[in-house]
């Protein structure tokens, strides 16, 4: 392709925008003011003979640059698919005339606003560039699993099921992880009354005989350094020997280990052997081999058994788990059934206090377990007291009486702590994180502080965590994602889960981790911009290495060289502009995305003059929530006010302090900024964009000051998808205010 | 021939000179005018309601109702058995399905009923006389029949516990059942959507064993009812209906409360509303006169 | 204690669950309760249980056998069915009631003078007498239950209730001589016999 650029506008009248607006005009802004050399008129644009029109003119006229100012961008994404032009969108429908009324005095508003978006679209697309793949990247269809447990093996099989090679790294001398102690587990099929046999040595044979998979016992991962498609990682031996192999993408599979109850004196745990956790049970009753089952303490059969439920979880107290592991319930059943299939005179009191079974077996195994006479008490155990035969002291919570019962074998219901690496972030890098409400909750007992993936990155060795040690993902949309682009995370690492779920978890992240490499060889973003191509790109002669790209970066995507300037990995990059946002110097942009994409935007509304009694509320929407909000809101006919101008932008987080400054001192009489929300129960899909954001903000109040502007001109706001209501009325609610305070005097 | 034919279990209290003959005199009537034929079920005993377990152990107290119905099948064959009283229908109801679920029961129950030369099959249905009025003839050709509306009257309907639980009617919601406010709808009355005792218990029995338990319910029941402007509360049940009415003047004196509210059985606002006179729809069984009734009646 | 009572004991000594499983009316469902508790919440009586259903299936799981078949709870039951509209694991709550207090009544361990209780073996006596039940004779027999003297001040105080009765031809006095029955009572008496020993005979398989 040539480097002559060739605009063309194409302004459609179908859907009542025909009706309600006067589409001449707009087409005249377009050619006069846009400079688009051509601009057409089409009844139904996205009509194939709308979308033959575009692409005659793209490979007949060599137009590279189109603007189609028709829906909003999100819609009829299928139809103007040019993936060969730079292309922008102005939204006359949800953005105009669905959220104005049709009325003859609204008329001249409801046009103003038409034609800014015309206006707007054009100079966006004026300053925009093809993007195009770096050529960084290639093709590496092999996965890394670290961790050979249930999580690991389940990912190995499923991805070399696709098709893609897999290298599992163990740390232990066998597969199979903590489930290869484990004597039967919970059912998963109907009718849900028996343990089920645990698959584990299946399993294992299957990826014995599998030609796709290598597996490394006794082995870790002594340093990862690359990007998804190029990560060059060390795999260490315990014999001392080091080999380098290369992958497209990785999972991390390193599974949990159990909460030590021996911080817990009234359970007794380190004064009996006959008080054992729920794992150790396991191994008791494995070595029974479907016999009597035996103390520990005098091989004694056991003919009384209580399980102490909820051990050190859902706990406030220090040194205990905030969280409850939500399985140990159904696990408790299970084992009363080891007892009562053995020998249905044993007594087995399950004493619990909330008991949660959830799943789909969960109730029904729960009944079986009723059914086989196991007795499931409501109480809270204060103490076990050692001695030959052990007792249970307790509140029977239904019967409200302090009482105690005899049993030969105590069993702890102890909880999943997750089995993962330092966090990165674990002095937090920026200050508000509405942490206030955290003091209340006491941190969790301290888990392993080795590295477990080494990362040769700059900001850190190992997955983020969100809390309690569980690695950080997008938990609703993007369960597998973590952190750090082309490593996921599955299995108990992600939260406390059960071995079925842990399966369910690897196939998703082995499917993401595929994805991944695919992307990655392609040049292309992985989630939530799948498929984009634009990278950014770094202005070198302007750095001044303040290095607050490399640190603000959610996804560690920016290293850092000797000298202190970015180093950036493309594949690493989801694509949120973040680091562009950061950088004071703007020395960073995308093709389609720059800070000049969108100041020429903000320059190219027209503001008019203070007499004429019109503001102009410039609304910076992100594009994962709050802009599809408003789009509803058009949908459902929710009126935003005619003042209004929003422009889309990739994450809250890459919104230039610049484009602030510039709007107020061009005029506008207000600013709304719509991110996700923020904090420990984020939506922002870039996970950090929204809270740096808000953070960035913070300092907006010295420019308005220093401007002598009134601090409520600039408002942030977190925003839902589903504030369909609410987001159009932040807007409005800014009209409001402005009406209050007065146009802004920096009109010219 | 009548329209329908069914094997009628009338109940102790509807005998002549007990708690409900009125009951008993006003399904008559009802029936006459839907053209539903009552075959009684010749020698047929007491239920054992749902008091007998103190004296009667499970068997015993099945095969009484064992009894019952092997007697309508040997004499109304093909009839399905209809209950007005709702310990009736519940507890023969209750011993069908009990004797058809356990074999065990089943032959004992049979072994016991061989004593008198008796044979139990357990094929036929066991029904409650509202079933038939809301699934066979259903509340449009009620209201065809309709010669008096009980315009302007509004009516309490209450459905209480056993004509409802657990086996409810026509598959209606056990905490809503709105079948009886269709009913006296039908009859041109109004009847009270809100009306929140409708399915409170009376007490039952309790009514005798525990007096002050019960009669405090019975308060809320009447209570309730003048809350939302009731002229009438209207019951299917034997046992509502005597509680509820009965004991008016010993909760008036129990409570300080002044309650004079008639309390009739939905066969009764049909008898009326069907255009028949105060003494087939008898009005004059009532202890609280329901004057308003007795005005349509008269007309 | 009776020896019913003495061999049960003995035969279930570790276990009261068991005991309640086979010999109780539907008592095979008590291991089933969930706890909830919305049996006990949807009671119309429930504030006047000394142990609601809940706690009773608890405690017969805790073994405390003295005390819940001398408990005059299960004699609360107004037999709503409320329970068993609720109950979430479908458990026959009200059949259950009815099963334990039988039970407490055939090993004589129900407290004296329950009202339910006498209320209640009045009735089941009245109706094998004939058959079916006379509405007077059982009126008079619960009024009686505490002697003569007690038996005319409540019929006093239920004066006016049996006069308006009688006036609505609801109540008959002549009820009192013979009255309702059915034709075949030997033929009643005779099956209801019969499947008394049958259900005996359960129990002594059973202790």
């Amino acid at each position: 392709m040539s480097d002559e650029k060739k605009f063309a506008g194409y302004i459609c009248t179908g859907c009542g925008i025909g009706e309600r607006l006067d589409s001449s005009q707009l087409e005249m802004i377009a050619t006069r003011e846009g400079k688009m050399q051509s601009c057409k008129q089409h009844e139904m644009l996205c009509s194939s003979e709308g979308v033959q029109l575009i692409r005659d003119d793209i490979s007949n006229e060599g137009a590279t640059h189109i603007m189609i100012a028709a829906c909003s961008r999100r819609a009829k994404v299928e139809a103007f698919n040019f993936t060969e032009v730079a292309m922008t969108r102005a939204n006359l429908r949800e953005g105009v005339i669905w959220v104005r009324p049709d009325e003859p005095e609204h008329q001249e508003t409801t046009q103003e606003m038409a034609d800014d978006y015309i206006r707007m679209a054009c100079a966006e697309l004026r300053s925009m560039k093809m993007p195009k793949a770096s050529g960084e990247q290639t093709l590496n269809k092999t996965i890394l699993v670290v961790g050979g447990g249930i999580t690991g093996m389940s990912a190995a099989i499923e991805s070399a099921a696709a098709g893609y090679p897999v290298h599992i790294v163990e740390k232990q001398g066998a597969l199979g992880g903590q489930a290869a102690d484990y004597s039967k587990a919970i059912p998963t099929r109907s009718p849900y009354k028996e343990p089920r046999d645990t698959g584990v040595a299946e399993m294992i044979a299957s990826i014995e005989a599998n030609d796709l998979i290598t597996v490394h016992l006794n082995s870790t991962v002594a340093r990862t350094a690359g990007a998804p498609g190029r990560f060059s990682v060390d795999i260490a031996t315990e014999s001392g020997t080091v080999n380098t192999e290369t992958f497209g993408a990785i999972i991390q599979a390193t599974g949990f280990k159990l909460y030590d109850p021996s911080n817990l004196p009234q359970y007794g745990y380190s004064k009996s052997p006959d008080i054992v956790t729920n794992a150790e049970l396991e191994k008791l009753v494995k070595d029974a081999n479907g016999g009597p089952i035996k103390r520990p303490s005098d091989g004694k059969e056991v003919k009384a058994v209580a399980f102490v439920q909820n051990v050190g979880q859902s706990s406030t107290e220090e040194g205990q788990l905030p969280y409850h592991s939500g399985i140990g319930d159904l696990i408790a059943i299970k084992q009363a059934m080891y007892f009562k299939d053995q020998n249905s005179d044993c007594d087995t009191t399950i004493l619990f206090n909330n008991l949660r079974t959830p799943g789909a077996a969960g109730e029904d195994f729960y009944r079986a377990g009723q059914e086989k006479m196991i007795t499931f008490s409501k109480g809270n155990v204060s103490e076990v007291v050692p001695g030959d035969s052990l007792e249970v002291k307790f509140q029977d919570l239904i019967l409200d009486e302090e009482t105690s019962m005899q049993a030969d074998l105590v069993v702890l219901d102890v909880g999943m702590i997750p089995n993962s690496g330092p966090d990165p972030y674990a002095v937090p890098m920026v200050i508000d994180e509405e942490d206030e409400a955290a003091e209340d909750t006491p941190p969790p007992p301290s888990v392993s502080v080795d590295s477990i993936l080494n990362l040769d990155y700059r900001q850190g060795t190992d997955l983020p965590h969100l809390k309690n040690g569980f690695t950080d993902s997008h938990f609703i949309c993007f369960p597998y994602e973590t952190r750090r682009t082309g490593i996921y995370a599955a299995g108990p690492l992600r939260r406390p889960m059960d071995m079925r779920q842990a399966q369910d978890d690897a196939a998703g992240a082995a499917m993401k981790a595929i994805q991944a490499a695919e992307n990655a060889g392609k040049g292309m973003a992985a989630h939530p911009r799948a498929g984009d191509l634009s990278f950014p790109s770094f202005r070198m002669d302007g750095c001044t290495q303040c290095k607050r790209c490399t640190v603000e970066c959610p996804f560690g995507a920016i290293n850092e060289d000797e000298k202190g300037y970015p180093m950036f990995n493309e594949s690493r990059c989801r694509r949120c502009g973040t680091c562009m946002g950061a950088c004071p110097v703007r020395v960073i942009s995308f093709e389609n995305y720059s800070v000049e994409t969108v100041n020429q935007q903000i320059k190219n509304v027209d503001v008019p003059e203070e007499f004429d009694e019109k503001p102009r509320i410039l609304v910076l929407a992100c594009e994962n929530d709050a802009y599809p909000a408003l789009d509803q809101a058009g949908m459902n006919g929710v009126e935003i006010n005619p003042w209004a101008r929003v422009i889309p932008v990739r994450c809250l987080g890459s919104v230039s302090l610049s484009w602030i400054t510039d709007s107020l001192n061009s005029g506008y009489d207000g600013i709304v900024l719509m991110g996700c929300a923020k904090g420990d129960d984020y939506q922002c899909h870039f996970v950090r964009g929204s809270a740096m954001a808000h953070e960035r903000m913070g300092k907006v109040g010295d420019t308005l000051s220093s401007l002598n502007l009134e601090p409520e001109r600039v408002v942030v706001y977190e925003v839902a998808i589903t504030d369909i209501e609410r987001a159009p009325k932040l807007i409005n609610d800014m009209a409001e205010t402005v009406e209050k305070i007065g146009l802004s005097p920096f009109k010219f | 021939m009548a329209k329908k034919e069914v094997s009628y279990y009338p109940g102790c209290s509807s005998q002549t000179g007990a708690s409900s003959s009125n009951m008993m005199r006003a399904t008559q009537t009802m029936c006459d005018e839907l053209d539903i034929q009552l075959n009684e079920i010749p020698d047929w005993n007491c239920c054992g309601a749902s008091i007998g377990y103190g004296g009667g152990g499970e068997l015993p107290r099945l095969t009484l109702s064992a009894r019952n119905i092997a007697l309508s099948e040997q004499h109304n064959p093909g009839q399905e058995i209809i209950a007005t009283c709702a310990a009736c229908w519940l507890s023969t109801r209750e011993a069908k399905e009990r004797l058809h679920e356990d074999a065990n029961m089943f032959r004992d129950a049979n072994t016991a009923l061989n004593e008198i030369n008796l044979k139990l099959n357990n094929q036929t249905p066991v029904r409650h006389m509202v079933e038939v009025l809301v699934e066979d003839i259903g509340f449009e050709a009620i209201k065809a029949k309709v010669k008096k509306p009980l315009e302007g009257l509004k009516i309490a309907s209450y459905v209480g516990c056993q004509t409802n639980r657990p086996f409810g009617i026509a598959e209606e919601s056990f905490e809503n059942p709105v079948y009886l406010d269709h009913i006296i709808e039908s009859v041109g009355a109004d009847s009270i959507p809100t009306y929140e005792k409708k399915v409170q218990c009376c007490g039952g029995a309790l009514a005798f064993s525990e007096p002050e338990k019960s009669q405090e319910m019975i308060h809320g029941i009447i209570e309730a009812a003048y809350d939302h402007g009731a002229d009438l509360i209207a019951t299917p049940c034997p046992l509502c209906q005597a509680n509820v009415e009965i004991y008016q003047d010993q909760i008036n004196a129990r409570f300080g409360s002044k309650f004079n509210m008639p309390v009739v059985y939905y066969s009764q606002l049909m008898s009326v509303a069907f255009g028949r006179n105060s003494k087939d729809s008898a009005l004059d069984g009532q202890i609280i006169r329901a004057k308003s009734l007795e005005d349509i009646a008269g007309k | 204690m009776s020896d019913l009572n003495t061999a049960m004991t003995e035969r279930y000594r570790n276990s009261f669950l068991m005991e309640v499983e086979a010999n109780v009316e539907e008592g095979e469902w008590v291991k089933m309760c969930m706890q909830c508790g919305v049996c006990a919440g949807s009671c119309p009586l429930g504030n006047a249980w000394e142990h609601t259903p809940q706690k009773l299936f608890m405690m017969i799981r805790a073994g405390k056998r003295e005390a819940v078949l001398s408990s005059d709870a299960m004699w609360m039951c107004t037999s709503c069915y409320n329970c068993i509209a609720r109950c979430p694991r479908g458990l026959p709550i009200t059949h259950i009631m009815h099963g334990l207090a039988h039970y407490a009544k055939r090993l004589g361990l129900v407290p004296k003078n329950q009202p339910t209780q006498q209320f209640s073996q009045i009735f089941w006596d009245n109706l094998m007498k004939k058959g079916r039940v006379n509405e007077l004779k059982l009126g008079l027999s619960m009024y009686f239950k505490d002697g003569f003297g007690q038996g005319i001040k409540n019929a006093m105080a239920n004066k006016q209730l049996g006069q308006n009765m009688m006036k609505a031809k609801r109540m008959n006095a002549m009820e009192f001589f013979g009255g309702h029955g059915i034709k075949d009572t030997s033929g009643l008496q005779k099956m209801i016999k019969k499947a008394q020993e049958i259900e005996d005979a359960k129990y002594q398989g059973n202790s």
